[in-house]
């Protein structure tokens, strides 16, 4: 399993390097570095004596992919892409042009969005498997037809409606819990309680229906006649058994976001004003800082492969007959 | 895991039900103990970029650097026009003029004959620095926090981490050391071109200063600019400066209000340049050090940013004297009282306008400003059009202030486009009736009273109101768009538009030569839903004199691309003033501002030989009759070759609590939070009567979930006692 391991992480080089240059070019398409400098500058007085100067402090004031002034090896390294890439292959993100350090924002921005995305995934998860097998267990009964029905119902919900609604209903109405914002330890559980239920009923549709389908998939499998044939409860047949088997393609969907979950959400961040790595990349965007946004998007590439690897690496503790070579 | 979950979910709502006991408000997002302090509670949406005043010039940046760092000069707080009274200097000083041989001129001497223009500033003794680490020296007198080590270094992760702090007498050089700074090479002062100018030899400090920062091979970041003499900024002793201005700037006095004159002391400059510092995002940018009434305390500009009073700020009083009015509105209550009346204010970042809405409704943000969305709900329209706040809002003693921005929103020509400038003397004269024509045509009362909800006053020239220079009245308005009707201005018919029209050589908007319709091209950046409304409503302003008005619409970068290099034709742009001088504005229209020729701020590209020689004219002169003929004369020829169709100065609307007093709002002055007052005990009082929470829901959906919970449960035995071939078979 090591040498799989080992070889997963070395296809991820070149990976890697792919998403940056994509993410680099996908940047420099929209934004020139002048645009950057303007960007920082301001609108108003801004010289171009003074754009040249910040292009050259922070380096951009070199062609982008190939120097054909520079010699041999040179034409490829001394350019904004070589220069602004390799850097992040030893985590070292540099500043974003504010001047504040990168990876130290990444740092303290981890931890609220982790506040929201764990609780929101953990939880999720038990709801919607706990309600997905309600439903095979109602299965072509009223329940199960009107469980269809509801989860159809709530997916065609915009995202934006439960935030809303929620922050409508339960702070502004009732009064239960602050609108927006966040606080540090046990003071912060005011503040994630709305955000973590929106998360979590916000994706009760989708979820559970893509649940009950594996679920439903595993009862017509022949291992569960047999339980039933040895006088196995449904119960037991289902809770037991069919969960059991069902593992593989939830853990395919559910390990490999997990890493993800660090990256946060951008618009549940960006309506409870959690100061998170969501609203992080956003603001990023919005004021064409390309020290964060290749930051944010090395990073969430990285992730979703460690997030594969762990995956693969789950399939293993759950199937036994799976082996990585 | 799912034990893991079960208990973190205990925690959390262990957690909840322990913060609920401790208070009546549930959804209170402060702290309980601070319910009845005196702290305000404000709101920022934009996290700023830069606090270092040599940098900083955003409106959201201002709002912190005003309150912390001190200029030596600052505006009346009540007094309108807008006049500059002293803050840390002892006056406003009296500028000297001398000419080429050094010899003093008169005050009315010829603008010709003035080589120097002196500012001699003194400074008030006795004031003293905010508490700061950068201050703190030991007996032998060696500074305890300039080297730190690697060991002391580790420890320190915030600026609180340090043990100590100490503080030192504000003095000339801290304003002179400020004022080099704008020169630093490592700096991006956006005022520094401009400067340069004016303040002589900046330009060469620069130069020197730069061969200055390659030479430092010591591996050390401090750069001491007190090493470096600045021949156009000298201390003169201890409390005084001088400042020495090529030729003649009157508008530079106001520059000496603005957060780029403020003091900066070299230590905090040599504390903050720690290599180690500058790691852990310490830096002079995010952690000001000021004489300013408050200082900032906690620096988290993702959340929060807080600032409290600083303990050492000097004497400085409420004013005694306002306008009219200001004593019936109460605004001179606290005459004479010593400032600041607020502990302690907390910026929360609110990116979204609902919750920033629904916590200002609930009392938890002290004022806020109104959204499009939210306008109907607090602002209706009484008598004739006056604005005041709806019954809802009157009723939890909500009450609205308006102010006139002195900003102006416009649309331009580009003077260097065929069509609507003109490359011949005969197309010039076409393209000024056909611009003059579209001037009357497109209706802005309308365009204000639509989209901006009536926030917004027609515009009659690029002068806004509240500013020296612009005239009321009949007197005030452009009679190339308007007729004085009534006792109020009176938009010329669309007749009047299409017969310039026809003039123009476009009868029925159809080009005679060509016999073509005549297009017209709108660069714009629009992109919301809203945008699109306010394009339709363009393009039909322009249908009126059947002209297809085309819209190009792109980003913004390179909406600027084109408006630098000259290659849009009609485009929207709007102007916030600097300082309240006709000038500020004035200059916008001024040729050698060009954007192309000179990447100035002139985004039309106008040039206009007796405009141009006016201005310069006008730009030296002091305010009074004689500028004021000057600058009448240059409205004229504006409004006569129409570069811009004047658009509209928007109408600042703000709502405060019953609770929040002292306000005059304006966006001149930026240190006003010095002047307001709280009245906590009636905000801890109203916020609880408002969020009360409300507990019938909680029994509802337990009887929900029962009642849900019971037919389940029955299906559930049912289901289990059921034949197993029925199970099989469904």
């Amino acid at each position: 399993m090591l040498g799989y391991i080992i070889r997963r992480i070395l296809y991820a080089i070149p990976i890697l390097i792919g998403v940056n240059l994509i993410t680099f070019a996908l940047f420099f398409v929209v934004n020139t570095p002048d645009d950057m400098a303007r960007m920082q500058l301001g609108i108003k007085y801004v010289t171009p004596e003074a754009i040249e100067k910040w292009k050259i402090e922070r380096g951009y004031d070199k062609p982008l992919l190939f120097n054909q002034e520079a010699e041999k090896l040179g034409k490829l390294t001394d350019t904004i892409f070589f220069e602004k890439s390799v850097s992040m292959f030893v985590f070292d993100f540099g500043r974003a042009d504010d001047g504040r350090d990168i990876a130290l924002e990444i740092k303290s921005r981890m931890l609220p969005s982790l506040a929201i995305a764990l609780p929101v995934f953990v939880l999720g998860l038990i709801v919607y498997i706990t309600i997905a097998l309600l439903m095979v267990f109602f299965r072509a009964t009223y329940i199960d037809f009107w469980g269809v029905v509801f989860c159809v119902a709530l997916m065609s919900i915009s995202s934006l409606f439960y935030i809303i609604a929620g922050q409508f209903l339960v702070s502004k109405l009732w009064h239960w819990v602050p609108i927006s914002g966040y606080g540090s330890g046990l003071d912060a559980a005011k503040f994630l309680l709305l955000p973590i239920l929106i998360g979590v009923i916000g994706s009760i549709g989708s979820s559970t229906r893509w649940y009950r389908t594996i679920f439903l998939e595993e009862m017509n499998k022949e291992y569960v006649r047999t339980a039933r044939a040895k006088g196995l409860s449904e119960r037991i047949v289902l809770f037991k058994h069919v969960l059991r088997n069902a593992m593989i393609p939830i853990l395919t969907g559910a390990v490999v976001v997990v890493p993800l979950l660090f990256l946060g959400s951008l618009l549940v961040e960006s309506f409870f004003g959690i100061p998170g790595l969501g609203s992080y990349t956003i603001d990023a965007i919005n004021s064409q800082d390309f020290a964060i946004v290749r930051a944010m998007v090395f990073l969430g590439s990285m992730l979703y492969i460690i997030g594969l690897i762990l995956t693969d690496i789950s399939y293993t503790l759950v199937d036994p007959r799976i082996r990585l070579t | 895991m799912e034990k893991l979950v079960t208990t973190s979910w205990s925690l959390i709502l262990l957690a909840l039900f322990l913060s609920a006991c401790g208070e009546s408000n549930w959804n209170n997002p402060y702290a309980t103990e601070d319910a009845e302090k005196n702290i305000l509670y404000n709101v920022f949406t934009e996290r700023p970029k830069h606090l270092d005043p040599v940098q900083s010039y955003s409106s959201n940046e201002i709002q912190f650097t005003a309150q912390i760092y001190e200029p030596p000069l600052q505006y009346h707080y009540l007094k309108r026009p807008f006049a500059l009274i002293p803050a840390t200097a002892k006056e406003i000083p009296i500028v000297k003029y001398l000419d080429n041989e050094g010899n003093q001129l008169a005050e009315d001497a010829q603008v010709s004959d003035i080589a120097l223009s002196i500012y001699e500033i003194s400074i008030k003794p006795g004031i003293l620095f905010q508490p700061h680490p950068a201050f703190v020296s030991n007996v032998q007198g060696d500074w305890l926090y300039h080297d730190l080590n690697e060991q002391e270094m580790a420890a320190i992760f915030k600026l609180s981490d340090f043990p100590q702090t100490g503080t030192r007498e504000l003095l000339a050089e801290d304003y002179v050391y400020q004022i080099k700074r704008l020169a630093h090479p490592r700096l991006h002062s956006p005022i520094y071109g401009l400067m340069a100018d004016y303040i002589v030899g900046l330009s060469d400090y620069a130069k020197v200063l730069k061969q200055a920062n390659q030479n430092h091979s010591d591996g050390k970041t401090y750069l001491d600019l007190r090493d470096y003499q600045l021949d156009g900024v000298q201390v003169v002793d201890r409390y005084t400066y001088r400042i020495k201005i090529a030729g003649k700037y009157p508008q530079f006095v106001y520059w000496l209000a603005m957060p780029f004159f403020a003091p900066i002391p070299w230590e905090a400059d040599r504390f903050y340049s720690q290599k180690g510092l500058i790691q852990k995002n310490i830096t002079l940018d995010w952690y000001p050090v000021g004489t300013g009434p408050y200082m900032l305390t906690e620096n988290n500009p993702n959340l929060r940013m807080v600032l409290e009073k600083n303990p050492n700020f000097h004497d400085e009083f409420y004013p005694a004297e306002g306008m009219p009015g200001d004593e019936e509105n109460g605004l001179l209550i606290d005459s004479e009282k010593k400032l600041p009346f607020i502990d302690k204010i907390i910026f929360t970042r609110e990116k979204e306008s609902i919750p920033r809405w629904n916590k200002f409704l609930q009392g938890y943000y002290d004022a806020t400003g109104i959204g499009s969305d939210s306008f109907d709900q607090a602002v209706q329209l009484v008598g004739q059009g006056e604005a005041t706040v709806t019954e809802a809002m009157a009723e939890q003693g909500i009450r609205l202030e308006t102010t006139v921005a002195v900003s102006t929103y416009y649309m331009g020509f580009n003077m260097l486009d065929p069509v609507v400038g003109g490359s011949n003397a005969q197309e010039r004269e076409s393209a000024r009736k056909l611009r003059q024509a579209i001037s009357i045509a497109v209706d802005y009362e309308e365009f204000i009273s639509i989209f901006a909800n009536g926030r917004g006053m027609p515009a009659q020239s690029p002068i806004s109101p509240g500013i020296a220079g612009y005239r009321e009245g009949k007197e005030g308005i452009n009679p190339v768009v308007y007729e004085w009707m009534n006792d109020q201005p009176q938009r010329k018919s669309i007749q009047v538009a299409k017969a310039l029209l026809a003039e123009a050589g476009y009868p029925n908007g159809i080009d005679q030569r060509t016999g073509a319709p005549l297009v017209l091209y709108f660069d714009v950046t629009a992109r919301s839903s809203e945008d699109r409304s306010k394009l339709d409503w363009m393009r039909k302003q322009f249908q009126k004199l059947n002209i297809q008005l085309v819209v190009r619409s792109t980003d913004y970068n390179r909406f600027q691309d084109k408006i630098r290099k000259g290659n849009a034709q009609i485009f929207e742009w709007g102007w916030n003033a600097d300082y309240p001088d006709a000038e500020n504005f004035l200059f916008l229209l001024y040729g050698p501002q060009s954007k192309v020729r000179n990447s100035g701020e002139n985004a039309t590209n106008y040039d206009n030989a007796e405009y141009n020689q006016l201005f310069e004219q006008m730009k030296n002169m002091d305010d009074g009759p004689q500028r004021q003929l000057i600058i009448d004369r240059m409205v004229e020829v504006l409004r006569h070759d129409a570069p811009w169709l004047w658009g509209y100065h928007p109408k600042d609307y703000g709502l405060y609590h019953a609770w929040y007093q002292n306000i005059k709002p304006n966006r001149i002055s930026n240190n006003n939070l010095k002047y307001l007052k709280i009245d906590a005990t009636l905000r801890a009082q109203k916020r609880r009567e408002w969020n009360e929470p409300v507990l019938w829901p909680i029994a509802l959906l337990l009887v929900i979930v029962a009642l849900s919970l019971f037919p389940a449960i029955a299906a559930f035995r049912r289901h289990e006692s059921s034949p197993a071939v029925r199970n099989a078979s469904s």
